[in-house]
């Protein structure tokens, strides 16, 4: 399956990633190389199979409802790019 | 010193013979005069290490030294250490000092390990030959000219030039066993749920699993003794008894059933790798193992299966890459949405960002069941054609490469071709199985070649035993790359 340019537009704002309109069509290349390589997924019959997420056969786990961490804000804060009165700061959303 | 196992050491500082801050040292100065040559190591902080190993002496002095106190171990750098710049290869993490440890790092540090330092690895752990770091490829030290193989591309070489007893590694597609293939180590990648994934850059969750790279089995049976284990902070992590991973290495393989799959030696494996591997397989006969033909019939959509998958879980594990909390951000924005999408053009390298809007389009509305849905399906009949296999075998083995080491840049050009080095390992992600990789011989250029064991869930313990009788009747274990001494 064969994608376009317009798909490629769309897939990387989806992502979040800025392709400049000169690198759309490298990506759409490398991007059609692969399906190329994912479409022999296709010729098979899978009428019937369990998808597998996970090899063991496992539920998530449950804990007691009760408070496990402890307030570290400040240490993982002192990693961020920006940050006034302990909220993260970013560019205004809102006009 | 730097050629002893980590077994070998152990005694040594048990005997106090050695002390922690003596060997720590003859490391270190080995790192700082040869790790340029191959750029195994992104981040070395002599004074932590020494820190550490002073306090490993004092424990032994304590009388409460551990097996593992005192060794130091090379942290790949997709291990979030507290205090350590933790980067996993990307840009996007330069400036990334992790406030926490993850729990491999925590369980070797509380057995009194020591981090030697964190080693370069492919970008997001995204590669097969460490060529997409965003700090410079890594070498390998039998071939500067050639790759390591990759994601652990550093922390394998790092082993190979004798810069490290042991270093720890992800495998999420082959990223642990490929490089000790491709240098001439030992690695293994237990099975799934087995060592925690809390701390360990994710990802492709339902692939990624921790393990040890060292030059012996022994080695990684000690090293698998503290890495692995229960813990609660990943929801996949499996709940059972502590094992030691030590317990069957004497016994003899005699009577053992190895399961060579018509799959792992059809065309493709170059002749020197086929050649190096049937001798290894004529090494098990004499040792009075028995080989049966098995089948792997569903192995040939593992490629596309996995580039499916991997990259699916990856745009979700890496949308949290955003400029807000940690890590780069783009300097010059219009607003928020223009930070996010420069900032990840900016901080991600290519190879990441073509998985990324691979795994995106796969996920995305109206081709989600054609894609991943599909690809989950297909999964169960590879885990299944396996569990088939185990049937008739004990252990199942062939080729962990279909080639040895290749040079840089040969396959950087074509995604596809670098995707297809994996072929033999990523079936046995896919499973959640535990592999390993031993060195078995050399091409006629004298680059390493890598036999794979593939055990059943669970057999750690059984393909550590068969790789350690293979490694007392043979050497190629011993053998190092010239000009590392």
């Amino acid at each position: 399956m064969a994608l376009s340019l317009d798909d490629v537009r769309r897939v990387a704002h989806l992502a979040r990633i800025a392709v400049e309109e000169a690198e759309v069509e490298r990506a759409l290349t490398d991007l059609n190389g692969i399906f190329e390589l994912i479409g022999e997924m296709e010729a098979v019959d899978v009428a019937g199979i369990e998808p597998m997420a996970h090899a063991q056969d496992v539920v998530l786990r449950l804990r007691e409802d009760a408070v496990s961490e402890r307030d570290q804000h400040a240490l993982f804060q002192s990693v961020a790019p920006q940050v006034e009165e302990d909220l993260y700061l970013v560019p205004k959303v809102i006009e | 010193m730097h050629h002893a196992t980590i077994s070998t050491l152990a005694r040594q500082l048990a005997e106090k013979r050695l002390s922690s801050v003596e060997v720590t040292r003859h490391f270190l100065r080995r790192i700082s005069t040869l790790s340029a040559r191959y750029n195994c190591f992104i981040t070395v902080d002599e004074e932590q290490s020494l820190a550490q190993a002073r306090a490993a002496d004092a424990l032994r002095a304590a009388g409460r030294a551990q097996p593992m106190t005192g060794i130091p171990v090379a942290q790949k750098d997709i291990f979030c250490a507290k205090g350590w710049l933790t980067t996993c290869g990307s840009k996007i993490l330069g400036n990334f000092v992790a406030p926490y440890d993850a729990h491999v790092v925590e369980r070797l540090n509380g057995a009194g390990a020591v981090i030697l330092g964190k080693t370069n690895m492919d970008e997001f752990a995204m590669g097969s030959s460490n060529e997409t770091s965003h700090h410079g490829p890594v070498r390998n030290p039998w071939d500067i000219e050639t790759v390591p193989g990759g994601s652990s591309g550093g922390s394998a070489a790092a082993v190979a030039a004798r810069l490290a007893p042991g270093a720890t590694g992800t495998d999420t597609g082959g990223s642990i066993r490929q490089p000790a293939a491709l240098t001439g180590v030992s690695g293994l990648k237990p099975t799934y749920g087995v060592v925690s994934r809390y701390g360990m850059i994710a990802f492709a969750s339902s692939l990624d699993q921790g393990g040890p790279m060292a030059k012996s089995a022994g080695d990684l049976a000690l090293l698998l003794n503290v890495m692995a284990g229960f813990d609660a902070r990943d929801s996949t992590s499996l709940e059972r008894d502590p094992e030691d991973y030590t317990r069957e290495l004497a016994r003899p393989v005699a009577g053992l059933r190895i399961g060579l799959p018509r799959e792992f030696f059809a065309q493709g494996v170059s002749p020197d790798v086929a050649r190096s591997v049937d001798g290894a397989v004529a090494e098990f006969r004499k040792l009075g193992c028995e080989t049966v033909e098995v089948g792997l019939p569903n192995m040939r959509l593992s490629v596309p299966v996995y580039y499916v998958l991997a990259p699916a879980e990856a745009s979700s594990n890496l949308a949290r890459y955003d400029g807000v909390r940690y890590g780069y951000r783009a300097p010059e924005f219009t607003d928020l949405m223009d930070m996010y999408k420069k900032t990840r053009a900016q901080g991600f390298g290519a190879e990441v960002k073509r998985r990324i809007l691979i795994g995106t389009y796969v996920l995305s509305h109206g081709y989600y069941d054609a894609y991943y849905i599909r690809a989950q399906k297909l999964r169960r009949l590879i885990a299944a054609d396996f569990t088939e296999a185990f049937k008739r075998c004990d252990v199942i083995m062939g080729p962990t490469s279909p080639t040895t080491a290749f040079r840089l840049g040969e396959k950087s050009g074509d995604p596809v071709q670098m995707y297809l080095s994996d072929i033999y390992t990523i079936a046995v992600n896919l499973a959640g199985l535990p592999g390993m990789s031993v060195p078995c011989g050399f091409d006629a250029k004298g680059l390493p070649v890598g036999l794979q064991i593939i055990g059943n869930y669970f057999r750690e313990a059984q393909i550590l035993n068969v790789a350690h009788q293979y490694q007392l009747a043979t050497d190629w274990h011993t053998r190092a790359p010239r000009g590392i001494d």
